[in-house]
């Protein structure tokens, strides 16, 4: 720990306002999503604690605010800020999954479209060029229509249309890898072609990933959103920040803002840390740029 | 200083090139000084982190953060570069002083014809209209040895080898008529054939201009072929200078000595090569004293207690050492 | 295995590459219609040279001369496309990657670059093990290996604390003794060294020569030493092939060969080669234009595009590889001819 305190990487962190800021940003939104939900009186998604008196509460600055609920109140009585809380604890979940996923299929793709070559490359690269070739929320609606709404259905979409920037960027990095006279020396010291992968090859193509899937997190969660807006995401039981303002868009005209508005200002502050880091990440980690 | 009456083409006066890392200071260049005489070659020579190429790029004023000139003076004429602005710089590069790199391609644009590139050079540095630039750039490159010179000035750099490419190289630079050439390793990427061409060029180029040159390279064979004097850089500090054939057959400092006897001789039979213990120190954390005393046969108390200075030794040499080499002494 | 077999014994290597890309890229459309390329470099094209156990032959000759690709064909990094690769007498040419495996244990390669050739993410230990742990199946025979490491690491002139490091942290000269532990880890027989020097400083270079030489002493190893440098090859080497286009042109035991250079190239090579010597003993041959491609070789003799001696016989006919005597083969014209060349010995 003391030697990370004391690494270049660090010494930039500190100096760096957006890195920081956008860590805080993020920081927050773990923080809200693992622990928020304990810090409200009321559970949303529980019909029981929820009081039709309270709907349309405005938020608490506003005339006819009330303390209990700050950013105020939906149609059916529910705290905006308790929602955006559960909300993002969907959100996030989802676009953290589906990276996962996305990242593990997408790698082991790369690596033996990469390292085998031939058929297996060009039928894996082919793929991937075509569905680089449509829009990924073009893709991600038309397999939710296939195959139906719910989280896991948002998932498998995503990871869907997530796994090409990886296999693309392992597949390249794996090509210059297997150049390298290391390579070489694994095949002549005897190591079967699995060994040299895996001892040799997947750590050093790893560090471009991890730039890639910070700044994905941020875009699932907004592919998840337009879904949810669209109305093909997330169930209503199970709202995500993206519902969220979907069940307020049809108020908001009304003069009843703050049940859209807050949700979206959530989604904009996570993705925007989310992006800021990211992009420290991508100066800190390209070796060009040293 | 030698004693010169009249002013040196370029004088390089007690130069200090650092570079600012997060991990340290490096001091690449720690307190250089040599001068260059019209028309002469200086081969400055010494292994990876000696400082060769930085004090190169320090006389181009090409040094980019971390990295800065701390102190020191480079006089061309008399006129003093480190002080110049960027404007006067650029005027000077190219023109008065320029540059050939190891790799062809990091100084031509592979977007642009050689052509091109060689017309812009005249066109910054000459006021020659745009025929006589064509007939110069023609003649330039036939002085180089390219055939078909005017069809080939529309071909593109990854349209030569390897080889062509340099010609190409030398070509922009002696185009302006400079008086000075800095060479960085010119022929360390070639074939050994080829290498010899272009040795020839280069020699050729410089008594037919009156140029000077600066041959910055690892490679004792190659300096020692081409250079009027030598000087042999050791972790950013000059450590022996003189001329070419007192240098090579009677180094008075024992990292020369020891650089020459690491080369095979082809001539005889030698069943161990006499090699230099041990590896350069870590340029950001250098001993105190003398920086080669670790790897120094002839280390005594003395060279751990004080840094040696450049003092005259036999014929033409000036050597930092404490216990210098007599001629003829192996170390 | 039989004592008699030379420790490794190449005939007739033949390596060619067809040129990358996909369909799409090797279509091509002309007068007569529409063809599908087949481009090959012709990197190794029938090289034969044989080594004792303990010797030391050299490979020269410049870039793209296949040097290079025939170290890496023999360390059966790549397959050969013809030709035979005996080890101890046992042609290995076209094992497949299980029979390759106990050959590994008697051929171990070097490589060129200090820095390419270690995994920087992996701990020294475990980079000098690799091989031998490829070799060793039995728990108790895995648990002497860390002791094998550090005895290894301290014969090449590194000590046991080194061992937990990573790359990153040594010399250019340092890494290259982990990559000579690497390989003497399962003590080969023979050497593949792929310019193992040429990245080098020169005081660092003198250093692993002379390692390599004792090495070469102590376990009575033989290498295959490819380089460009001639100065290097005079130092190290016992006997000398010269290749040029993928063509043995000569070769000869080492002093044959720099007392008296019989192929047009090998002059123009040894006379290229800058010296601190004041005196050249050999009149030099200048040779104008460069290599030609391998894509497209010659007709007849690979090296009579840059010959000075070069007549209309040596376009016609691919010269073969004879014997002159003094242990010394060659593979040019003038061999039948030498009224052609004043300067011929």
């Amino acid at each position: 720990m003391t030697t990370f305190l004391r690494s270049e990487f660090f010494h930039n962190y500190t100096r760096s306002s957006s890195a920081i800021i956008g860590s805080a940003l993020m920081a927050f939104f773990v923080l809200a999503v693992l622990v928020g939900p304990f810090l409200v009186a009321q559970n949303p998604y529980d019909i029981a604690s929820l009081n039709l008196m309270d709907s349309y509460k405005p938020p608490v600055w506003v005339a006819g605010g009330d303390a209990q609920f700050p950013l105020g109140t939906d149609g059916q009585g529910r705290d905006v800020w308790a929602s955006i809380l559960y909300g993002a604890r969907i959100s996030l979940f989802i676009g953290v999954v589906a990276m996962v996923a996305s990242c593990t299929i997408g790698t082991v793709l790369g690596l033996i479209a990469g390292f085998y070559g031939g058929i297996a490359d060009s039928i894996i690269m082919r793929i991937a060029d075509i569905q680089l070739s449509f829009p990924s929320i073009l893709i991600a609606l038309f397999l939710m229509s296939a195959v139906g709404t719910g989280v896991d259905k948002v998932l498998i979409a995503l990871t869907a249309v997530g796994w090409v920037v990886y296999a693309r960027t392992v597949r390249g990095s794996t090509l210059s890898e297997i150049e390298k006279e290391y390579v070489q020396a694994a095949k002549v010291a005897g190591l079967p072609n699995h060994k040299i992968i895996r001892k040799h090859v997947l750590p050093n193509v790893l560090t471009p990933l991890i730039v890639i899937a910070t700044i994905q997190v941020g875009t699932f969660v907004l592919i998840e959103a337009s879904l949810s807006f669209l109305g093909v995401g997330v169930p209503i039981t199970q709202p995500s920040l993206g519902l969220l303002i979907k069940n307020g868009f049809d108020v908001l005209f009304s003069g009843l803002w703050w049940t859209s508005v807050f949700p979206g200002v959530a989604i904009m502050m996570l993705v925007f840390g989310i992006n800021l880091f990211g992009d420290f990440l991508r100066d800190e980690l390209n070796p060009r740029l040293k | 200083m030698r004693d010169d009456s009249k002013t040196p083409l370029l004088a390089v006066r007690d130069l200090h090139t650092y570079f600012h890392t997060f991990a340290g200071t490096v001091k690449a260049v720690n307190g250089v000084s040599f001068e260059i005489g019209q028309g002469e070659v200086m081969g400055l020579v010494g292994e990876s982190g000696g400082g060769k190429s930085v004090v190169g790029f320090s006389i181009l004023g090409l040094i980019d953060s971390p990295g800065r000139i701390e102190a020191g003076e480079i006089l061309l004429h008399g006129q003093d570069l480190v002080t110049a602005g960027e404007a006067r710089l650029r005027e000077i590069r190219g023109r008065e002083i320029s540059m050939v790199f190891q790799d062809p391609m990091t100084s031509l644009n592979p977007l642009h014809s050689v052509g091109r590139q060689m017309d812009e050079v005249l066109r910054l540095h000459s006021d020659l209209d745009a025929g006589a630039r064509q007939k110069a750039c023609v003649e330039m490159l036939e002085s180089v040895g390219i055939s078909r010179a005017a069809e080939r000035l529309k071909a593109y750099p990854h349209q030569f080898s390897g080889g062509m490419r340099q010609r190409v190289v030398i070509a922009i630079a002696m185009l302006a008529g400079p008086r000075l050439i800095i060479a960085d390793e010119p022929t360390t990427a070639l074939d050994v054939t080829i290498q010899s061409q272009i040795l020839k060029l280069m020699r050729r180029q410089i008594a037919e201009t009156g140029a000077s040159m600066i041959l910055i390279t690892h490679d004792l064979a190659v300096v020692s072929e081409m250079a009027d004097h030598i000087t042999v850089l050791y972790c950013g500090n000059v450590v022996e200078r003189g001329r070419t054939r007192d240098l090579i057959a009677n180094p008075a400092h024992p990292y020369t000595r020891g650089l020459i006897d690491s080369i095979p001789d082809t001539t005889h039979r030698q069943d161990r090569l006499r090699q230099i213990p041990g590896s350069v120190p870590d340029i950001r954390n250098l001993p105190r004293g003398c920086n080669f005393r670790d790897r120094c046969p002839r280390a005594q108390t003395l060279c751990a207690e004080q840094e040696p200075a450049l003092t005259q030794q036999h014929g033409s040499l000036w050597a930092a050492c404490h216990f210098p080499l007599a001629p003829g002494e192996t170390a | 295995m039989t004592e008699a077999a030379p420790m490794l014994d190449v005939r007739d290597l033949q390596m060619h590459f067809p040129v990358g890309g996909g369909l799409l890229d090797r279509l091509r459309l002309d007068r007569s219609g529409l063809h599908l390329d087949r481009p090959t470099v012709h990197a190794v094209n029938g090289v034969s040279f044989s080594i004792d156990h303990g010797e030391i032959m050299a490979l020269v000759g410049e870039s793209g001369c296949g040097k290079s690709t025939v170290a890496k064909t023999i360390a059966r990094i790549y397959t050969p496309t013809g030709g035979q690769i005996r080890i101890e007498g046992e042609d290995v040419a076209g094992y497949g990657f299980a029979e390759m495996l106990p050959v590994r244990a008697k051929m171990q390669m070097i490589f060129q670059d200090p820095y390419a050739s270690l995994n920087p993410r992996q701990k020294v230990r475990d980079i000098v093990a690799e091989p031998l742990l490829e070799q060793t199946s039995t728990p108790q025979a895995r648990r002497e290996v860390p002791a094998q490491i550090e005895a290894l690491l301290a014969r090449v002139g590194l000590n046991a604390e080194h061992a937990g490091r990573y790359p990153h942290q040594f010399s250019g000269g340092q890494r290259q003794r982990i990559g000579i532990a690497r390989a003497l880890s399962v003590r080969p027989g023979l050497i593949v060294a792929d310019e193992p020097v040429s990245a080098l400083d020169v005081s660092i270079q003198a250093q692993i020569l002379n390692l390599m030489k004792d090495l070469r002493d102590e376990f009575g190893l033989a290498y295959l030493f490819i380089s460009h440098d001639l100065s290097v090859v005079h130092h190290i080497a016992d006997k000398v092939g010269v290749m040029y286009l993928g063509f043995m042109v000569e070769t000869a035991p080492r002093d044959v060969l720099f007392a008296r250079p019989r192929h047009p190239y090998t002059r123009a090579l040894l006379s290229a080669a800058p010296s601190i010597k004041e005196d050249r003993s050999t009149e030099e041959i200048v040779l104008s234009g460069e290599v030609p491609s391998a894509l497209d070789l010659p007709s007849g003799c690979c090296f009579r595009t840059r010959c000075p001696f070069a007549w209309e016989r040596c376009a016609r006919e691919r010269p073969a590889l004879q014997d002159v005597g003094d242990g010394q083969t060659l593979a040019c014209h003038l061999v039948d001819e030498p009224e052609r060349d004043s300067t011929w010995q």
